[in-house]
């Protein structure tokens, strides 16, 4: 237990001494992980609720592609994306790898498939009780979407911090995508791993005491505060 | 439609919030970022080795250089075969390495124009400090046919890092096929120095690392140096551009500008400078040309 008193020791003398390094580590790591799941949130909600609202040839296969995408490996979303932004790589000119962009869009892919699933199990529900009355009062499908998101906010909300949770603890993707670039791209996640290899363990445990509080912090913020504006 | 607008303004204005809160974090960020973006022209991206990053030399000699030209110099630590394959790709200006076969195999494909030696130390073969092998203060030939012999747990790193291909040729030297002759008492673990030596602390294996790597660890266990200060244990490290006729994007004048310094006596001096518990990590020697 040795380890784990240093840990809990150094991670609150960390944060009482407002460590300039482990703050940038701490907004880029909430920077990204928060743009990222916003991100998939704008995309995924709408194709989620559009998957419960429309009917169309393919529409199982799409939902099951959504459901199955949420074990979508992180390591592998890493290289997928580091390929098509390396320079040899087709969206090679824009010089986006290891940048903070690339941890973003790496970060997006990963929720997105989150929030479609999430989102369209949600808008199922609710366009069974109210669609009928929707489209009986004149409303087109398309007209139907946000009323249906709106009713079925609690969801929604569930499937940002589900977005969020996965983005904030991954490791994978980052590291691939961004290079772990002191300063610069080096997260909570990375920067854990790499006090790891380093041989710093209960240095490396003590950021990650950090960053379950943050987390933590962050979900239980959010969910707060959605609940006060969904109002139940 | 009212009942549902009015839900929709709420939901409208949750999901503004959550943007401006978002937004609000990365101001400070945006802000940081801001100067970098403006003299973007001042930074490159180095391809270099965990060894140069997890013994703490970057840490210490890039806020130096920055000092002294503005350069930001952004390092992303890999083993020396995955850098040389991430310039390969032009995703690198510069690539910090240590496998001087690797490095001229990298030159004659045309990737690199010169190869600048830079630094050396050495590699230490570690082990647990009651050597059950029994090959402590042997030379390295002699230590790795009888960890082979006695199936000793030896963990390699299994990466094509400078190391990993340092640590096969230490087996050809010995006379062992390591491909042909494995068994379980071979573990490749396929990570960096320290994840290796964080493996090796664990299971009480022996381990060729870097010398300055396991000066910086901190998770040494039982773990000590075994086998030291043999001539086949000599750690040659090389610097070069990326050449800028395969990738216009790669920095010329800011890369050079940061070899350059390195090899100059004002870098080298840098180098020797870094120490950790008084012990010297890194030997300068950017005047030897055959090294």
């Amino acid at each position: 237990m040795d380890d784990f008193s240093a840990a809990l020791a150094t991670a609150v003398r960390l944060i009482a001494s407002f460590d300039p390094d482990l703050r940038a580590i701490v907004i880029l790591s909430l920077g990204v992980s928060l743009t990222a799941s916003a991100c998939a949130f704008a995309i995924g909600s709408p194709l989620g609720t559009a998957l419960a609202v429309y009917r169309f040839r393919g529409q199982g296969g799409l939902i099951v592609t959504a459901n199955a995408l949420l074990g979508l490996p992180p390591v592998v979303v890493g290289l997928a994306v580091y390929l098509l932004l390396s320079r040899s790589g087709p969206l090679g000119s824009f010089g986006l790898l290891f940048t903070p962009t690339a941890m973003i869009v790496a970060q997006a892919v990963l929720g997105t498939p989150i929030v479609v699933a999430l989102a369209h199990r949600t808008a199922v529900s609710v366009w069974a009780a109210y669609g009928d009355s929707l489209l009986v009062d004149g409303a087109s499908r398309l007209r139907a979407l946000l009323p249906i998101m709106s009713m079925g906010r609690e969801g929604l909300l569930t499937a940002f911090l589900a977005a969020f949770g996965r983005a904030i603890a991954e490791v994978g993707a980052i590291i691939i995508v961004g290079g772990n670039i002191r300063g610069y791209t080096r997260t909570m996640t990375t920067a854990i791993a790499l006090e790891t290899s380093k041989g710093d363990l209960s240095f490396a445990l003590a950021l990650g005491v950090i960053l379950i509080v943050l987390s933590m912090a962050v979900s239980a913020l959010s969910f707060l505060v959605g609940r006060a504006f969904v109002g139940r | 439609m009212n009942r549902w607008s009015k839900k929709l303004r709420a939901g409208v204005i949750g999901v503004v919030a959550a943007a401006a809160a978002s937004a609000l974090l990365w101001a400070p960020a945006v802000a940081q970022e801001k100067p970098q973006d403006a003299a973007q022209e001042k930074s490159i991206v180095v391809a270099s080795t965990t060894s140069t990053q997890d013994s703490g030399l970057f840490g210490y000699l890039l806020p130096i250089f920055k000092e002294k030209t503005g350069i930001d110099v952004k390092v992303v630590a890999q083993g020396t075969g995955q850098a040389l394959d991430t310039a390969r790709r032009g995703d690198a200006d510069v690539v910090f390495v240590h496998a001087k076969s690797a490095e001229e195999k990298f030159l004659a494909e045309g990737f690199s124009l010169k190869r600048y030696p830079v630094m050396y130390n050495d590699f230490v073969l570690i082990g647990p400090q009651n050597d059950p092998a029994g090959i402590k203060g042997k030379d390295i030939v002699t230590a790795l046919q009888t960890i082979k012999a006695k199936a000793a747990p030896f963990i390699s790193r299994g990466d094509r890092s400078g190391t990993h291909i340092a640590e096969l040729s230490l087996w050809k030297d010995a006379g062992i096929d390591i491909a042909a002759e494995k068994a379980d008492w071979y573990r490749e673990i396929g990570q960096g120095m320290g994840a290796a030596l964080n493996m090796a602390s664990a299971s009480s294996a022996y381990v060729l690392s870097d010398r300055g790597t396991w000066l910086a660890f901190k998770n040494r266990g039982d773990l000590g140096i075994v086998v030291e200060g043999d001539k086949r244990l000599f750690n040659q490290y090389g610097v070069m551009l990326v050449n800028p006729a395969k990738y216009p994007s790669v920095k010329k004048d800011l890369g050079q500008q940061f070899i350059d310094w390195l090899v100059s006596p004002e870098g080298q001096k840098v180098i020797a400078g870094y120490k950790i518990n008084g012990q010297q990590l890194f030997y300068p020697n950017a005047g030897d040309p055959s090294a």
